[in-house]
């Protein structure tokens, strides 16, 4: 067990080394001159030679990459060409807001793809199943741009339900949660299915059933606990999906998290922001994905006895 | 035919078949299908008050905040879609093929590295990693397709690199071996067609994600750029207006979502006609 730990952990740092070469090979291939960026419009010939001194750019490149590790270690991201401060307070400034939307989106998910997932897993080969399976495509196939857009329209503008958009009141982060959470929960919905077969399809359900323990016991009792152990390794690798999403949503919700930061850096061209987010992002994939490998022993006796 | 007499008989597939082929013929045949130029500024485009037109009979989808037909400017829209479907999405199976297969057979330390560097892909946020690439180049019809086949060839590598591994510890590739056969031989006479099943289906599935993902970065103004018409910038050209003209959101967003959904549902029927062990299941 702790030798499993062990090499889980280095393998996960050796994946955040080479994110972090990835990162420095991209801001390498930058055709515009980081320099003359900071220097701005005004900078002549000297004044760019002082900032590449200054930034360490005319040092030899594995120099360079260790000095950006070395930064990166101490969680020094770069600074904004437009905002004039650190990545880093930038990103920590507007985490809390994006991680509360992340936890609703999460929660609307789950929950969606656990009742649909276990309505269609009972009624399976039935219309409803059909139904719910013909649900879950559309679910997967909706740009979450339009779903964002539709939802706004229906149930801010006409209906006047909810807020247009801000942040503050839990109804604000109904309609951002819901646009979050409608994709993916398409997909949950179909692997809590073919999970639930799996398993009732199983010898000891049928005992159970021979028992004659009631078909909801069945489900509730024997199926379902066992059909969540893949959702519990799904969630983890999902973040990235929800990294991906959550640009959009707060884009178009005006929600104050990081994906608005990068929506406003897409504007200005502002790279060491979108580079930041990017890595603190696969910074949370790679560590969603290490807990979620390092939790399912605890959850499921069988990998622990591996 | 086979395949095709079995799409046929299910109605979800049918359903699907029938949409992409719709949209082929539309982008196929944009310029003879378009009552109006996608990208001109019609005379009597804009209302009095210099709004966009709601749909009525001679511009049927409406017109957008500059005066321009919407309906032409979808059907163009098909075309940037497609194009973009097929070349993004053709170049990630093609880059999948190539480094799942060649890993997958030669395994070892070069193996190896190769599927540590998926890995390492997979750490990245798809979205984020094509927003840095559209942001590094500066964003054109080709550049988005590349920059998404850059993202989206890893799945398609560890998957046909799983089926490779499989496929390299069976009887006939050792007797073949045994034979003197050379390894491109193995590889491109034995190894390869039995991914094909695996090469057609992601072929059409990944459109699926590959005309969605256009669209996300069209919409957040780094992909394809206006005047071009894509589905996603019509969207994001038009948001700001989006309460008081709600059909440029609503008829781009609807082509976006048929067409995502039909090549999902193709290739979901696909999986399940082509691979026996997938059948029953879903």
């Amino acid at each position: 067990m702790f030798q499993f730990i062990a090499r889980r952990l280095a393998v996960s740092a050796l994946i955040l080394l080479g994110v972090a070469a990835i990162t420095f090979v991209l801001l390498y291939l930058l055709p515009a001159d980081p320099a003359a960026q900071i220097a701005g419009r005004s900078g002549n010939a000297q004044t760019i030679a002082n900032v590449r001194h200054e930034l360490g750019l005319d040092r030899p490149l594995p120099v360079q990459f260790m000095s950006y590790l070395s930064k990166l270690a101490k969680g020094d991201l770069g600074r904004s060409y437009t905002q004039k401060t650190e990545v880093i307070s930038l990103i920590l400034a507007r985490l809390p807001a994006t991680l509360i939307l992340m936890a609703a989106g999460i929660a609307v998910e789950v929950t969606l793809g656990l009742i649909f997932g276990i309505i269609a897993a009972i009624n399976r080969g039935g219309a409803i199943d059909r139904l719910v399976m013909m649900a879950c495509f559309v679910g997967v196939s909706a740009p979450q741009f339009v779903v964002a857009l539709s939802l706004l329209y229906i149930f801010a503008l006409t209906l006047g339900w909810f807020p247009m958009s801000g942040f503050g009141t839990a109804a604000h982060a109904v309609l951002p949660a819901l646009t979050l959470g409608v994709l993916g929960a398409g997909w949950y919905a179909r692997m809590v299915r073919s999970a639930m077969i799996d398993v009732l399809n199983q010898d000891y359900v049928r005992t159970a059933r021979a028992k004659g323990i009631s078909e909801r016991q069945v489900i509730y009792r024997h199926a379902l606990p066992n059909a969540l152990l893949p959702i519990i390794a799904m969630i983890g690798i999902d973040i990235g999906q929800f990294m991906s999403g959550v640009v959009v949503v707060e884009a178009v919700y005006g929600w104050p998290g990081i994906g608005q930061l990068v929506w406003q850096a897409i504007q200005q061209v502002d790279l060491p922001i979108i580079m930041g987010v990017t890595l603190v992002s696969a910074f949370a994939i790679v560590t969603g994905n290490l807990v979620a490998d390092l939790v399912a022993p605890l959850i499921d006796p069988r990998i622990r006895a591996r | 035919m086979r395949v095709l007499r079995e799409i046929i008989s299910r109605p979800t597939a049918l359903f699907g078949l029938i949409v992409v082929l719709t949209v082929v013929i539309c982008a196929g045949m944009a310029p003879l299908l378009a009552p109006f130029p996608p990208s001109e500024q019609l005379f009597d485009g804009l209302t009095l008050e210099g709004a966009p037109v709601a749909p009525d009979a001679t511009y049927l989808l409406g017109t957008d905040t500059l005066g321009r037909d919407l309906l032409s400017r979808l059907l163009y829209g098909a075309r940037t879609s497609l194009i973009i479907g097929i070349v993004a999405n053709g170049t990630a199976v093609a880059i999948g093929l190539f480094v799942g297969m060649t890993a997958g057979y030669l395994r070892g330390a070069i193996g190896n590295a190769m599927m540590r560097f998926t890995d390492l892909m997979m750490a990245f946020p798809a979205l984020l990693l094509a927003i840095v690439l559209a942001a590094i180049f500066r964003p054109s019809l080709w550049i988005v397709a590349m920059v998404i086949a850059m993202v989206n060839w890893v799945q398609v590598a560890r998957i046909v690199y799983t089926e490779t591994r499989g496929l390299v510890e069976r009887d006939f590739i050792l007797a073949e071996r045994s034979l003197g056969a050379g390894h491109s031989r193995i590889i491109l006479l034995h190894i390869l067609p039995h991914l094909m099943p695996t090469a057609i289906v992601w072929g059409t599935l990944g459109i699926a994600t590959t005309v969605l993902l256009e669209a996300t970065l069209s919409f957040l103004g780094i992909g394809v750029q206006p005047p071009e018409p894509s589905w996603g910038n019509i969207i994001f050209e038009s948001q700001s207006y989006f309460t008081a003209a709600p059909w440029l959101v609503f008829f781009p967003g609807a082509a976006i979502l048929l067409t995502a959904l039909s090549f999902n549902l193709v290739g979901d029927a696909l999986r399940d006609i082509l691979d026996p062990t997938q059948r029953g299941r879903m």
